[in-house]
């Protein structure tokens, strides 16, 4: 019975030494692409090609949801605001409910699963396939040549996808509340704009689509370089990113949310 | 002319961790030849290649690059002597995002300032050599396994090395690409005064080719001499790889206890 006990005790302190030693190492990833961005910055066509795989490939899934959940957003706001008599204020809530929390989380974890999966499997693929180790051969390298671009396009497209999420949803919004259900048209915007604050509401969701760009790239341009060479590899690094930057997402919305919004209105 | 040595390795032993890969290896590679390291499966040969391309370090022992001690160069210094030298991949390790004509382009593009128009006829010149100029536009997908193994090859050529090491390069060929690949390996090391590396098992493939032969098993040199003295050695090993057979030194079992005991059938014929 001790020695049962001592193996449990054993195998919880490997799992801790264990993440703690892969956190370290992948923080120890993060910091040497970005020291090694000097490339994808002063090359800066190679960035805009992965602009175009993971930023312009996304924009139907991001625009497509968009619309949709704010026009979600509509009929349940209407449909709520009416008991109270405040149906005008749909617009309000339509997009504060975009901009603050909507738009940065869902896009992210739409980005998460359409782009994330896609450069950890890419990556993952290329080192399977040897083209990682043979870049290494011939003197280039690649963090600098494969990973710091995918890195900085992601970085970059994130906050734009999330805007557009946004602004497609406030869209989305109107056709439902005004168009099909016939809020007065005037008081949906002029509310909008009159609630909305610049500061306080739209550079607060910049800056949370911007934390969640990085937060989702750096996992999955890791979990492919870390990716086991191996068909199984590749698709278990694929399914982490996933999983890892979904929860890395909620868990970071909370902590920003906390910091940013605290009870002013 | 004296021909100087290009690789020199000596005492080299590496393990991955408690398990020893090579064991003692001593080598000498002259410039201008085609040398074939031969060995069955999981001897090392590729752990070789990867010492002498600086990818791994020695536990001890060294591997010598004309003139410098690989495993002590910087990282700078690494790269810097990588440019000399070329790795051929098993399966060609092309770039899958990039047309074959920007994966031969790829090393010119990342070293050299060239300008594009000068870029384009080295390309073509480089696939022209490789027979494969009216493919330049084409995907790596798109390529059957020869060809893409023609594309590596002319990639690897690219920057014109010193040094082309090429690992197991007949794998999952059919006759005839086998043959051009063969051909090609021998051509292109005469014609650009190179040496190469091959690490094969296909021993007729590669007799007919090369200029000298290392065997490795177990992690040690087993045997070595030119084709001729391979094709006639009578030590054990060498000839029952050279003529594929299936018990020898090499045994057809792997370790286990006795057959009998293990079906349980002592006493019931005694």
């Amino acid at each position: 019975m001790p020695r049962r006990i001592v193996a449990g005790i054993q195998s919880v302190g490997h799992r801790v030494i264990d993440s703690i030693w892969r956190l370290g190492y992948a923080s120890r990833f993060f910091l040497l692409t970005l020291i090694k961005s000097g490339t994808s910055l002063h090359r800066f066509t190679l960035v805009i090609r992965e602009l175009y795989f993971t930023g312009v490939q996304s924009l139907i899934i991001i625009l497509v949801s968009g619309l949709f959940v704010g026009m979600v957003l509509g009929l349940q706001g209407f449909e709520t605001l009416q008991r109270y008599g405040a149906e005008s204020a749909v617009g309000t809530m339509v997009a504060l409910s975009l901009l603050r929390e909507l738009g940065p989380v869902v896009s992210a974890l739409l980005f998460a699963s359409r782009a994330g999966s896609a450069i950890t499997a890419e990556i993952g693929l290329m080192k399977a396939t040897e083209q990682l180790a043979a870049m290494e051969m011939m003197a280039v390298d690649p963090i600098a040549r494969v990973v710091a671009p995918r890195f900085w396009a992601g970085v970059i497209s994130m906050p734009l996808l999330a805007a557009l999420f946004s602004a497609i949803g406030v869209y989305g919004g109107y056709l439902v509340a005004v168009i099909l259900i016939g809020v007065d048209e005037g008081s949906f915007w002029s509310q909008m704009q009159g609630a909305v604050d610049f500061r306080y509401d739209v550079v607060n969701g910049i800056i949370k689509t911007c934390v969640f760009g990085i937060a989702v790239t750096a996992i999955a341009v890791f979990e492919g370089y870390d990716a086991a060479p191996t068909a199984e590899g590749v698709s278990g690094a694929t399914t982490r990113t996933v999983v890892t930057s979904s929860l890395a997402i909620l868990g970071l919305d909370f902590i920003l949310t906390s910091f940013m919004f605290r009870g002013m209105g | 002319m004296v021909s100087e040595s290009l690789i020199e390795i000596e005492g080299l032993n590496f393990s991955y961790g408690q398990r020893p890969i090579l064991k003692g290896i001593d080598m000498t590679m002259e410039r201008g030849k085609v040398i074939a390291i031969m060995g069955g499966s999981g001897s090392g040969k590729t752990t070789l290649l990867r010492l002498i391309g600086g990818a791994v370090r020695p536990t001890s022992g060294y591997v010598k690059v004309a003139g410098e001690v690989v495993h002590k160069l910087k990282r700078d210094d690494l790269f810097r002597m990588r440019r000399k030298m070329s790795m051929l991949f098993q399966f060609g390790a092309l770039f899958t995002d990039l047309s074959v004509f920007d994966n031969v382009a790829f090393q010119m593009r990342e070293h050299t300032d060239l300008p594009e128009s000068m870029i384009r006829d080295l390309v073509l010149m480089k696939l022209q050599a490789v027979g494969l100029r009216g493919a330049h536009e084409l995907m790596p997908t798109q390529l059957s396994g020869g060809m893409a193994r023609r594309v590596a090859l002319a990639r690897s050529i690219a920057l014109d090395p010193l040094l082309i090491m090429y690992d197991e390069p007949f794998t999952g060929l059919d006759p005839i690409s086998l043959t051009v690949i063969g051909n090609l390996i021998r051509r292109l090391t005469d014609a650009l005064g190179m040496t190469s590396i091959v690490v094969t098992h296909d021993v007729q493939e590669s007799l007919k080719i090369v200029d000298y032969v290392y065997f490795i098993a177990d992690g040690v040199i087993a045997a070595h001499g030119t084709p001729d003295e391979v094709r006639r050695s009578v030590a054990p090993f060498v000839h029952q790889f050279v003529h594929g057979e299936e018990d020898g030194p090499v045994s057809f079992h792997y370790p286990a206890k006795p057959y009998a005991q293990d079906l349980k059938l002592e006493g019931s014929f005694a």
